[in-house]
């Protein structure tokens, strides 16, 4: 028997959780300071953010909403290395590269506040929304690579499963699609561990979940998805060859969810508490401000002065959300089709009629 | 002119839009240089090239989604369902993605995408290759469901729903793709996506089908003729949105109506007609509305499928029934 093909699976970290720099070869985002001072304080904006939403849904004012806490470094590492003309298919919880991107925090608050207007993005208009049927993103992104392929653009798509979704079809169609027709896109896999209530092991009994993308012929890496630095290097590297025409890429980072699946979930029925403590000591933000403290790019008085400024920016976008102008019922009618048809714009004057005899 | 089949109209449509479009492409399993395994395809590969015409690998989901993913982004790809049997695995990205997404995104983001299926029985196929199961998709809202029953609507409808800035599923009756052959000038006219098509005038009762039911609804109408009964035979071409006022305006002529489909009867498009007659033009109705249909059974294999689909005794059955009524 001989063997007709070998792979192996790197894993790249270049911080590790005490926040020192590690590796032989450091890409030059580890020393730019004023880029991860700035990439820091959206880490901090973004986790201020999300405990804000947290409380605005057990308060009442917000619908279920997915936490991201724990994924500000890959979520941020995506979004800071991906150009804007670049196409970004999330899921439904990367609000930190879609704050990089330009996305407003009102329009994720409108989104889980049940309000369509919050996807329609103030950031890259060409983004897909939110895809809450786990994994259709890839193949829409692997559409998207397609388009810019055939067009001859120097552009890519990037996607973003878990790791429950790496196990369903479409992730492994655009893997495949990718490979077929040489895509310029990155897949990602954010594995937080969790699938609701569905460990990792529970998947796959596969060692990595990035070697499904060898199966398709991708080059497929693990990174430590709480690592900023590492995220960003893999990613910008992955578009490198995506630009250059040299086809897609998979990369698995690794992370953790620290918080409930959705504030409908209550992950203590499920996993140990103590499992949860212990993955607090590899979160990012500490690991980045420990690095940054150490170079001595930050200290407490900017922390403090940070803590503050993104408190006054995230009530000020839930003020914007609370003050957003009221629906109506058109607001159901008139973004179905181009035109209205006739049989809808009979619905729709009913539903007018309607609203306006019960308005008095 | 030439005198073409549908399957020919088809590829007709197909090449005047890559033709005119650069935005447009074809896209699906074996459309390439086997030019589709009904033909519908044919020679495109080689007029326009494989990066206008595309061979994909095998997986309808990928399609369908890469479909969606294309759409978004400025092209208007067509996408070929095999057959309407394997459009299944589509499913999720037509009815989650595809009708949604000017919506959801408030216009942001359109899907001006085609994906065609061959469809319906009668042509001795395998399993899982003769269903009709069109209303799944008329119930979706967000979406245009269309059926060609002759060579010139399949061109000037199938230009329309090419050109149509929201996602249109396109039903290809095949067990008519090559019954009859008609003039059909190659010259760019679509046919509307709001209307249904008055086929054959008549006073006495209206016949609504559409698809590969059109023939026998047709020969039905023939022998009517022969007994001096005057048949109004309407294709509804369109099935959502679907077109009522043609189908009421006729009714309130003939004040008898009978809906030819050959899928299930059970909440299917003619249930949705008959119910708009019962709610909107009861008073015109001299005779209680009938269905001649497919059974609500399994679309059976080949060996029992005329037994299922409507025939044109069944369909003067019923015919024969509301005239009975005066």
């Amino acid at each position: 028997m001989t063997t007709v093909a070998s792979f192996n699976i790197d894993y790249l970290q270049y911080l590790t959780p005490n926040g020192e720099l590690v590796g032989d070869k450091k890409p030059a985002i580890a020393t730019d300071f004023e880029q991860l001072k700035s990439i820091y304080e959206l880490m901090v904006l973004t986790r201020t953010f999300d405990a804000k939403a947290v409380a605005l849904q057990r308060t009442g004012k917000l619908g279920t909403y997915a936490s991201c806490l724990g994924h500000e470094a890959v979520h941020i590492g995506i979004g800071s290395a991906m150009a804007e003309q670049d196409v970004f298919a999330p899921m439904y919880r990367e609000y930190g590269a879609q704050f990089y991107r330009g996305v407003k925090m009102s329009e994720v608050l409108l989104y889980w506040g049940g309000d369509e207007r919050g996807s329609n993005f103030s950031g890259p208009k060409h983004d897909f929304p939110w895809c809450v049927p786990i994994a259709t993103q890839c193949t829409h992104a692997a559409g998207a690579a397609l388009t810019f392929k055939l067009r001859g653009e120097k552009r890519a798509a990037v996607s973003v499963v878990g790791d429950g979704g790496s196990s369903k079809g479409d992730f492994l169609e655009a893997i495949n699609a990718a490979s077929a027709f040489q895509l310029p896109m990155v897949m990602m896999i954010v594995n937080n561990q969790w699938a609701i209530s569905v460990p990792r092991k529970k998947q796959s009994q596969g060692r990595t979940l990035a070697q499904k993308g060898i199966a398709g012929g991708l080059p497929s890496i693990q990174v430590d998805g709480n690592d900023y630095i590492a995220v960003y290097t893999a990613v910008k590297a992955a578009l490198k060859r995506a630009y250059e025409g040299k086809g897609a890429s998979v990369i698995e980072a690794i992370t953790y969810r620290l918080s409930d699946h959705t504030t409908a979930d209550d992950a203590s029925r499920y996993r140990p508490t103590d499992e949860v403590e212990n993955a607090r000591q590899f979160e990012p933000i500490k690991r980045m401000r420990k690095y940054l403290t150490s170079q001595g790019q930050w200290n407490e008085q900017l922390e403090n002065q940070l803590l503050n400024t993104c408190k006054i920016e995230v009530e000020a976008a839930v003020e914007e959300y609370l003050n957003a102008s009221k629906l109506t019922v058109d607001d159901m009618f008139d973004y179905m089709y181009d035109e209205l048809p006739h049989n809808l714009a009979e619905q729709k004057a009913y539903a007018r009629a309607m609203e306006e005899k019960s308005n008095g | 002119m030439a005198k073409v089949t549908m399957v020919e109209a088809v590829t007709m449509a197909l090449a005047h839009e890559l033709e005119h479009d650069k935005d447009v492409v074809v896209l699906g399993e074996d459309v390439g240089i086997n030019g589709g395994v009904f033909r519908a395809t044919n020679g495109l590969a080689q007029r326009f090239g494989e990066d206008r015409v595309i061979d994909t690998p095998l997986a309808e989901a990928m399609i369908a989604g890469m479909t969606v993913g294309m759409a978004t982004q400025g092209m208007k790809p067509v996408a070929e369902a095999q057959f309407m049997g394997f459009i299944f695995p589509m499913f999720e990205h037509i009815v989650c993605h595809a009708a949604r997404m000017r919506n959801r995104t408030r216009g942001r983001l359109t899907c001006p995408l085609v994906i065609r299926a061959p469809y319906g029985g009668g042509i001795h196929a395998p399993e899982h290759h003769s269903e009709s199961i069109e209303a799944m998709f008329a119930h979706t809202p967000g979406l245009k469901v269309v059926i060609p029953s002759s060579p010139s609507r399949a061109y000037g409808l199938l230009l329309a729903a090419i050109r149509s800035p929201d996602p249109v599923l396109f039903f290809e009756p095949k067990r008519v793709y090559h019954l009859n052959k008609e003039e059909v000038e190659d010259d760019g006219e679509e046919y509307p996506l709001d209307m249904c098509f008055v086929i054959r005038e008549g006073s006495d009762v209206t016949l609504v089908t559409w698809g590969a039911m059109m023939k026998e609804t047709l020969e039905a109408a023939d022998k009517l003729a022969e007994q001096g009964i005057s048949a109004e035979v309407i294709d509804v071409a369109t099935i959502s949105p679907l077109d009522m006022d043609t189908i009421h305006e006729s009714v309130a002529k003939t004040g008898r109506c009978v809906i030819v489909q050959e899928a299930p009867k059970h909440c299917s498009l003619s249930s949705e007609i008959a119910a708009n007659l019962a709610d909107q033009g009861l008073y015109d109705l001299l005779a209680p509305v009938k269905r001649v249909t497919g059974y609500d059974t399994i679309m059976p294999l080949f060996k029992l499928e005329k037994k299922y689909m409507p025939t044109v005794d069944r369909i003067l059955d019923k015919v024969n029934q509301v005239l009975e009524v005066s």
